[in-house]
């Protein structure tokens, strides 16, 4: 699998984006300590870790996200971090333990396509921030920027055990801007929600919905082939943009004097996903058409992380394990739409059959988000019962290993492993169960939710003060 | 070609099934089942069920069969009623997004010379299309009924619905299972003159228009027609009205409503009925919600909570589930799960998706239980049947043994074959 890793603690001496070698100061620091986009970036971090305390989840069934399942096992988490997995560990001193008996431990789940935030509850007209409908190529504009943090759907998520998450624009435009992807943690600011060094996501779409919305207007494009024309001319001019940049920073490598080229925003985003530091994942639901997407993926040397959505990912499966793209898709829907027609319930199983498969059960949905672990159930029986060898350990990978890898923030969370953050969730039962509910939510090793605890249950500003929630 | 792997993908039920009873056998005794009446929460075990001519005829421990009446035998799995697929408009949609596809809603805004703006006689069972793929998608699934009507959205009164069997039938509809559909709230504001109030007030006008004798209306504006006024005269007697309305001070005025005209209010969606349940209650009306609502999609959804379906059950409403949806109306199972993991009972969630629909729709003697008399509409399940892991194994409707195929099989097991020789198009399961 080819999946694109950009992280702090990956280091990569890969090529710029073009605004850090604007300034002296940037060409500098990219050498001190590269990649440093994400820190250098604007609109950085600040999420900090809720305090923790030392936790110790004894007896519990463990399943890992890597594919592992541990009986009677114990997980130990400390600093914010997983200190270890395993049977009978010792318990440090003044450490918290809880009883995991009849209970399961996963890794915190992670959904890679979410638009909380920028579509969120309440839906009124003055929330509708998820697409920038003015022109079908809008890599210029970032989800976050609009992102509402008061969204009610965030805790409702987490009641479900989702831990992170990537929020991305709309599928309206064929370009539509960047994802974002962020830690599931009641917050003021997005800001203090942005996952440490995660890498942006760049939304585009197939298909339906940019041809139709355009084609509506009278406007390119209304048809997929328009759509794919659109496509390689962005594509073309970040490559002349990219170029540009990089005759600057050769120039000023060569002691010689050079003028800065202006700034564009999309095509700096445009560029930032052919050079790999901005990961594709693309609205696409035909066969067809994603055959067509990895085609231009090659033309222009870029790779698609993820086809979102892939309703007939189910026909192509073993192509994409091989251009290492991984399927984000649901259990069940079908029909909406013309390219959703061919939907089957299997389609998971079987994209996460081929030897380098990478199934993901993703909810595009304020519903589905909270209850990931049930359609990666649904996924996992019919799969079954088509006579695939799947158990709970391996289908939990959909919704926490095999997310985190296309989000890009694999060596940080996605699976219970030493080193890693301490994003947990604590079942009540085996989560493939319809009657499943997470009991315990943890991040970076503190506790954000529990379901027996209504201090530990945050309530959005919206929500404060409304009589529905006095009369609770 | 791999043959293992196909015959893999039929469910083992299905083919014992095949290999039992003669295809389509009308008669047969189901013996050895855990079966789920869904009556007052009665399970009976090691239970049989005998159906001849399409209808349930005996339920109990020591039913036997009759001469020349196969036996299936149900291993000790679960059997319930078919199952409630929601309000939806299934049969009335193939694909959502293509106009030439969808029947359910209607709007003559664009037509000319169509100054009527309710039109209660809109009966969209008239388009239903029972080769429609979602019927057969949601039939493998359990799902044996639904509420086929009206969408909202082109008027405040959307038209009519009734309770449809999805046995593919051109003749679904359930007789004397006739409900008008309403729509009120915020999402149909722009019907009213932008305003709730507006929406009252159009009603108590249509009402009155529907009661009047014909003179009394000459020189009034009119909002309906003469076949329209006919229709909707007689729900004002005791008729039926499902009303998509969910803020608490609506509902209560629904109620006043239906008191003030004469006709038996059903609630649809109620996301705050949890806050006037008792009111609710001691007016006798039922709400059918969606138990995996517990967001506010707008203002009239702040109430939105997942333990709804307890609080009303605890309240002494009469409650039924829909999640609304055609295509997908097999999740509503799901549904009543996670209602069960809210609090709800179990026996009462599995009436919520079968014999408390049917009741709510004055079906009951018809459809929705495992009773004497009841048509033999079935589902055998491989586990707990509102369990996610749980799979439909054998389905009967009218006593027929329903094949377990759809669109969706057949592309399944078109592309679960590995490596084949030739194009798929050739394989045709």
């Amino acid at each position: 699998m080819h999946i694109q890793v950009a992280t702090s603690a990956t280091p990569s001496l890969r090529s710029t984006l073009g605004w850090r070698a604007l300034s002296l100061a940037g060409a500098i620091a990219l050498g001190l300590c590269a990649p440093s986009w994400a820190a250098e970036a604007p609109f950085p971090s600040t999420y900090q870790a809720l305090a923790s305390e030392t936790t110790l989840i004894r007896g519990a069934t463990v399943l890992t996200g890597t594919g592992e399942r541990l009986n009677n096992a114990d997980v130990l988490m400390s600093d914010g971090k997983i200190q270890a997995v395993g049977q009978q560990l010792q318990t440090p001193a003044g450490a918290k333990v809880i009883d995991g008996e009849g209970r399961w431990v996963t890794p915190g789940i992670i959904d890679v396509h979410s638009h909380l935030g920028v579509y969120p509850s309440p839906g009124v007209k003055a929330h509708q921030d998820g697409n920038e409908i003015t022109g079908p190529v809008t890599a210029n504009v970032w989800a976050e920027h609009a992102l509402w943090p008061q969204d009610t759907g965030f805790a409702a998520a987490l009641a479900g055990g989702i831990t992170s998450m990537m929020i991305l624009p709309g599928s309206a435009n064929l370009v539509g801007g960047r994802g974002v992807t962020v830690k599931n943690v009641p917050a003021t600011s997005y800001q203090a929600m942005k996952f440490p060094d995660a890498p942006h996501g760049l939304k585009m779409a197939c298909g339906e919905n940019p041809k139709r919305v355009y084609g509506e207007k009278g406007r390119f494009p209304s048809t997929r082939m328009g759509n794919v024309a659109g496509y390689r001319q962005a594509w073309i001019d970040a490559q002349e943009y990219a170029d540009k940049i990089k005759a600057y920073e050769d120039k000023l490598a060569e002691g010689e004097d050079a003028k800065a080229p202006k700034r564009d925003l999309r095509l700096e985003t445009l560029a930032g996903a052919l050079n790999g530091e901005i990961l594709v994942h693309m609205h696409c639901y035909r066969a067809d058409e994603m055959m067509t997407i990895l085609d231009m993926a090659d033309e222009f040397g870029y790779q698609v992380t993820a086809f979102h959505h892939g309703v007939e990912a189910y026909k192509i499966a073993d192509e994409l394990a091989e251009a290492g793209t991984c399927g984000a898709l649901w259990a069940d829907w079908w029909g909406f739409k013309m390219e959703a027609y061919d939907g089957i319930q299997e389609n998971i199983a079987l994209v996460d059959r081929p030897a380098n498969g990478c199934a993901i059960v993703h909810s595009d949905s304020a519903e589905g988000i909270q209850r990931l672990n049930q359609e990666a159930a649904k996924a996992m029986v019919r799969g079954q019962r088509a006579g695939m060898d799947i158990d709970e350990a391996r289908a939990i990978r959909w919704i926490t290993s095999n997310a985190a890898k296309s989000l890009g923030i694999y060596d940080q969370t996605g699976s219970l492993e030493a080193g890693k953050m301490a994003d947990v969730v604590l079942w009540n039962q085996n989560p493939f169960s319809v009657y499943a509910q997470a009991q315990q939510v943890f991040i970076d090793g503190a506790l954000i939710y529990d379901r027996n605890d209504p201090d530990y249950q945050p309530l959005s500003d919206f929500m404060l003060g409304q009589s529905a929630e006095e009369n609770r | 070609m791999n043959k293992k792997i196909l015959a893999l993908a039929l469910s083992s039920a299905a083919l014992s099934l095949a290999l039992a009873t003669p295809a389509f056998a009308q008669d047969v005794l189901i013996t050895n089942a855990t079966v789920h009446t869904a009556q007052d929460g009665r399970v009976i075990e090691n239970g049989r069920v005998l159906i001849r001519d399409g209808r349930i005829r005996e339920v109990g421990t020591s039913v036997s069969a009759p001469r020349g009446v196969a036996t299936f035998d149900a291993a000790g799995r679960h059997l319930t009623p078919g199952l409630f697929g929601g309000v939806a408009p299934a049969g009335l949609v193939e694909v959502s997004a293509e106009d030439s596809t969808t029947e359910s809603r209607l709007d003559l805004s664009g037509a000319p010379h169509q100054h009527p703006v309710m039109r209660p006689e809109f009966n969209p069972i008239r388009a239903y299309n029972p080769h429609s793929t979602p019927i057969a998608v949601n039939r493998v699934e359990g799902v044996t009924f639904g509420m086929v009507g009206a969408s909202g959205g082109g008027s405040l009164i959307a038209g009519q619905g009734q309770l449809a069997r999805f046995d593919g039938s051109y003749d679904p509809a359930i007789s004397g299972s006739d409900t008008l559909f309403m729509q009120l709230g915020a999402r149909s504001k722009n019907l009213s003159g932008e305003s709730r109030a507006g929406q009252y007030m159009l009603l108590e006008q249509a009402f009155d228009e529907a009661r009047a004798d014909r003179k009394s209306l000459d020189g009034e504006v009119r909002l309906m027609t003469k076949r329209g006024r006919g229709v909707l005269a007689k729900f004002l007697q005791g008729g039926r009205v499902l009303v998509s309305v969910s803020r608490a001070a609506d509902i209560l005025q629904v109620i006043k409503l239906a008191k003030a005209n004469n006709f038996k209010p059903i609630i649809l969606g109620g996301s705050d009925a949890w806050m006037v349940a008792d009111e609710i209650a001691a007016a006798k009306v039922p709400v059918i919600l969606n138990p995996l609502a517990n967001l506010p999609g707008n203002f009239d959804h702040l109430g939105a909570r997942l333990d709804h379906a307890k609080l009303l059950q605890d309240a002494g409403v009469t409650i039924a589930f829909s999640l609304g949806d055609a295509h997908n109306s097999r999740k509503l199972r799901q549904a009543a799960g996670n209602a069960v993991a809210n609090g709800l009972e179990w026996e009462d969630a599995l009436a919520a998706i079968t014999s408390t629909p049917a009741e709510i729709f004055g079906q009951g003697d018809a459809v929705g239980s495992i009773e004497k008399g009841q048509i033999a509409d079935l589902v055998l399940w491989s586990g707990d049947p509102l369990e996610i892991t749980s799979v439909a194994e054998a389905l009967w409707m009218g006593g027929q043994s329903m094949p377990m195929q759809s669109r969706q099989t057949k592309l399944r097991d078109r592309y679960l074959e590995q490596d084949p020789e030739m194009p798929r198009q050739y394989i045709k399961p």
